[in-house]
């Protein structure tokens, strides 16, 4: 896992390892697991329409499944250029 | 020739412009992003996500070589703490004749906004916070998708 901007900031870490259970298999089903583990977690999710994910580096919606991934993002919507 | 590049260091206009200059065509359309300078904001922090920001970035400029049949193009995107009026982003697009060239160069920036991994921290008296993004911004990105 890796978090951007005030994600990072609300969950403490800017990278983590994780190893979900096998029925979350979304990165939407990923954030409830997280943030069912801790409040941290819970406060960076806590509004999803604000949450934006990327699947070994690219962009991808909320309810893409996480295929295997290596690498999950997540983080708000850029605010580039 | 497609130049993108993601760096903590000033914005170096005038080599940007004579890379774009030297393709081969008959115009170049840029455009340069500043810092702007609002009310308390002492400074301006980008974060970005190393790999997926270069890749975003080098997916834009092929779309946009393919769609105006550009001769190249060129995203200089800075990241890092920077002040009022200093360059955040450079765009050139390097084409034949002038519409491909004005089309592509708004192109690349109104996609830039929305589909590169960059967030805008400001830096006020009282702590930062971070920059919400915008609907007008969605708006001209999605004008593109047509």
């Amino acid at each position: 896992m890796v978090y951007f901007a005030w994600v990072r900031e609300r969950i403490g870490v800017a990278e983590e390892e994780v190893s979900p259970p096998a029925e979350v298999a979304t990165i939407a089903d990923l954030i409830d697991w997280l943030a069912a583990r801790s409040p941290s977690h819970a406060a960076a999710f806590a509004d999803r329409d604000r949450l934006r994910a990327a699947r070994d580096q690219v962009f991808v919606p909320l309810d893409a499944p996480l295929a295997g991934a290596g690498e999950i993002a997540i983080f708000p919507p850029v605010t580039g250029g | 020739m497609i130049r993108v590049r993601v760096s903590s260091a000033p914005i170096d206009i005038a080599a940007e412009m004579e890379a774009a200059e030297a393709e081969e065509g008959g115009a170049v359309a840029t455009f340069t992003g500043l810092v702007r300078p609002d009310d308390g904001v002492s400074e301006l922090t980008l974060e970005h996500y190393p790999g997926a920001t270069e890749r975003a970035l080098e997916a834009l400029a092929r779309e946009a070589v393919a769609r105006w049949s550009l001769a190249g193009a060129t995203i200089v995107h800075r990241v890092g703490p920077m002040r009022p009026g200093e360059r955040i982003v450079f765009v050139a697009a390097s084409a034949v004749h002038r519409a491909a060239a004005l089309q592509a160069c708004a192109f690349l920036i109104d996609r830039l906004k929305t589909d590169a991994p960059f967030w805008k921290r400001e830096t006020v008296e009282a702590g930062h916070r971070w920059v919400e993004p915008r609907a007008a911004d969605d708006a001209a990105a999605d004008r593109w998708r047509s």
